[in-house]
């Protein structure tokens, strides 16, 4: 979470009520057999998004995918793109292209053969596919490259000719299955760029598959965070974030420290939480609607607390003593591992302000420390 | 010690397809190649040896290639490898035009039907060819079942000549080497990756187009592999004619009959069948050439 947000749409239109989206996709369901891959789904994205599908492997985003791009056509439900609805709609007559995880590059076809194949189905001018294809193949750094067939290419090198024939036919919506990943850390940032660029310039609307939550953070408009065919949260990289909704969120995006209990009481809107094995209730502000005894689980971010070798003063803090089991160094910043009792470990991030004196930044192995957050810092979730 | 005899070993096991070869495949084509520049004697064997001894008592080797010349001069023999390559290059094109879609359908379904298919394509392969050849004689003879049945329907009158003729013919060799292009066919489409298909769709081929730009050439291997399979046999066959176009069919297979046995003139016979192995070589080398070229 280095780089800082690029929302490159000035609004949000998914909060205007005014604004149409341009996919649509309601009550979807894919079953193979018994099985569910995408379960009853709704969604829409609208024009000029770039829009992150994030989850484990095998919770359907390929499926979903394939579903509006027309490979596979939902148990039920329907696809609307821009107005349309594409129930009957082949695949070569949708806006829509598709860079598949596998590539799917012709293997009897050049690298040029292979980018230019999309326009020459268009029936584009000669002239016009050479310099377009040129363009396309100065972005993704294989111009070299024209005249090789994809067996002679290198996995990273096979993305970029997958990525670039999905990308020259500048279709209304693109879908990227993964299309990074094999890529090394300048290019696949150079290559991030380029897509902010073209989603900027020319106003088409992706959906992004990804692994990487970095790349979902930086990259996209809105992130939906998919389990078992379904949607856990749709939202802003910031929503996601700061605020997720259930535990599965909190846990697949970045890292949590939970915290499980029960509330013990109200004062406003902080809420004390009974944890077992810990001397004094938690103190978490929340917005929702707690019952007294109810089961609740508190999300802290590791970089959302505190360390130090003293008790904090400030009472309004949470604090929690423990001892440090292990220390990750990671240059900018430390994560500390403290073992709080025999079944509870947290996990606290800190920055290194200072460099290390007597071979230490704040506290040391098996040294007693206190960890510390704000009731700002958690949240409270109920799933 | 070990190591040599690993050694031996190894070689061994590279030289036994070429010792097979060898004996299998270059003995007999010298033998062939050798009577093929003999001349007809009344003996046994009924040629002349290529060794032999003048009055001086020198060694005198003789090659005589007026078994090729005579071939080239009588026009029956000219147009019966005409006749048989028209025959055989038809029979190709029509197995791989009926067994291509065949091929595509059978990968196309599902596990269970796929191997049903196939079994299917394998069976008549438990049956005798030559049953199998007879079984077509009673199919299409004049008093035959589909006459029959044309009759009974009402279609025809009087009986349509089917056997004896060259569409007999046609009908037999399709019918029996269809499975020689449909197999390689097969194993070549199983390869073929369907996101393949779906990108080319994605990029807005309709499906002629993506069979067209796509699956033939990929396919092209598959292709090449059954016709050869087809063509090769096909252009050499001698049970098919014979049986089903009867005398009315000139096919080189009968004429190489007729030389070795009903004339007995083993020269001429093993020119022709020289003539006819040149024929069948020449283009595969061709193709082996451009095909090394293309990919080097
Ligand atoms: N054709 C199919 N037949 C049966 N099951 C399928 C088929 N395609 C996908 N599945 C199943 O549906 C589920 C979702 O698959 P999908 O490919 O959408 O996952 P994914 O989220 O893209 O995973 P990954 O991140 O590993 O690519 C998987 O459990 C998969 O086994
Ligand atoms: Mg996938």
């Amino acid at each position: 979470m280095t780089t800082e947000s690029h929302h490159t749409l000035s609004h949000q239109p998914w909060l205007d009520p005014e604004e149409k989206p341009f996919i649509r996709i309601q009550g979807v369901t894919k079953q193979f057999g018994a099985f569910v891959a995408v379960d009853s789904v709704d969604l829409d994205i609208y024009k000029g998004e770039l829009f992150a599908l994030l989850g484990g492997s095998g919770c359907g985003k390929t499926t979903l995918l394939r579903m509006i791009a027309g490979f596979e056509s939902p148990t039920s439900g329907r696809i609307v793109i821009d107005g349309e609805d594409m129930q009957d709609v082949p695949p070569y007559e949708r806006p829509v292209n598709m860079m598949f995880q596998s590539y799917a590059l012709f293997p009897h076809m050049t690298v040029e053969q292979n980018v230019a194949y999309g326009l020459k189905r268009d029936g584009v001018a000669r002239e016009e596919i050479r310099t377009r294809v040129d363009a396309m193949l100065e972005m993704v750094e294989l111009a070299a490259f024209r005249k090789r067939k994809p067996h002679q290419l290198s996995g990273g090198q096979k993305q970029r000719v997958a990525l670039a024939r999905s990308l020259v036919k500048n279709p209304k919506v693109l879908l990227l299955d993964e299309p990074l990943g094999a890529l090394d850390k300048r290019l696949r940032e150079q290559t991030q760029y380029e897509l902010m660029n073209i989603q900027d310039q020319l106003g088409v609307t992706f959906i992004v598959v990804t692994h990487d939550q970095e790349e979902a953070m930086t990259l996209s408009t809105r992130i939906a965070v998919m389990d078992h065919g379904w949607f856990q949260q749709i939202g802003t990289p910031t929503e996601i974030y700061e605020f997720p909704e259930s535990r599965f969120v909190a846990d697949f995006i970045g890292s949590a420290n939970m915290f499980e209990g029960r509330v013990a009481g109200h004062d406003g809107d902080v809420a004390s939480i009974d944890v077992e094995g810990l001397p004094e209730p938690l103190k978490a502000e929340h917005t929702a609607s707690l019952r007294e005894g109810m089961q609740v689980w508190l999300a802290v971010r590791p970089e959302k607390m505190r360390i130090a070798t003293e008790p904090f003063d400030d009472s309004s803090l949470n604090s929690i003593r423990g001892s440090v089991e292990d220390i990750g160094y990671y240059g900018d910043s430390s994560t500390y591992r403290i073992r709080v009792n025999p079944g509870m470990r947290l996990e606290i991030t800190h920055p290194n302000l200072r460099r290390p004196r007597d071979g230490r930044h704040v506290a040391d192995w098996d040294e007693t420390v206190y960890i510390g957050w704000v009731p700002e810092a958690g949240v409270v979730l109920t799933r | 010690m070990v190591e040599r005899l690993q050694a031996s070993w190894k070689l061994l096991v590279v030289l036994v397809p070429y010792i097979w070869l060898l004996i299998f495949f270059l003995a007999p084509f010298f033998m062939v190649l050798k009577i093929s520049l003999a001349e007809l004697r009344i003996a046994s064997p009924p040629f002349t040896p290529m060794f032999g001894t003048d009055e001086a008592g020198a060694t005198i080797i003789r090659l005589l290639f007026d078994n090729f010349r005579y071939l080239w001069e009588d026009s029956l023999y000219l147009n019966t490898y005409l006749n048989s390559l028209k025959i055989s290059t038809s029979s190709t094109i029509l197995c791989l035009l009926i067994g291509y879609p065949i091929a595509y359908a059978i990968v196309r379904s599902t596990p269970t039907v796929r191997n049903i298919l196939l079994l299917l394509i394998i069976l008549p392969f438990w049956t005798s060819f030559l049953l199998r050849v007879y079984a077509w004689m009673g199919l299409l003879a004049d008093q035959g079942t589909i006459n029959d049945l044309l009759i009974w329907l009402g279609i025809v009158d009087s009986p349509v000549r089917m056997l004896y003729t060259e569409f007999a013919v046609y009908v037999g060799i399709v019918y029996t080497y269809l499975p020689f292009m449909i197999l390689p066919l097969y194993a070549n489409m199983e390869k073929l990756d369907i996101s393949l298909l779906e990108a080319a769709s994605d990029l807005g081929a309709r499906p002629v187009t993506t069979f067209l730009t796509v699956v033939l050439p990929l396919t092209v291997p598959g292709i090449v592999a059954g016709s050869l399979l087809v063509f090769i046999p096909a252009t050499g066959e001698y049970v098919i004619p014979d049986l089903l176009g009867g005398g009315n069919v000139l096919m080189i297979g009968r004429v190489l009959y007729n030389e070795f046995n009903a004339n007995t003139d083993w020269p001429v016979a093993s020119a022709v069948a020289i003539v006819l192995l040149l024929l069948l070589v020449l283009p595969m080398m061709l193709y082996q050439h451009f095909q090394s070229k293309a990919a080097g």
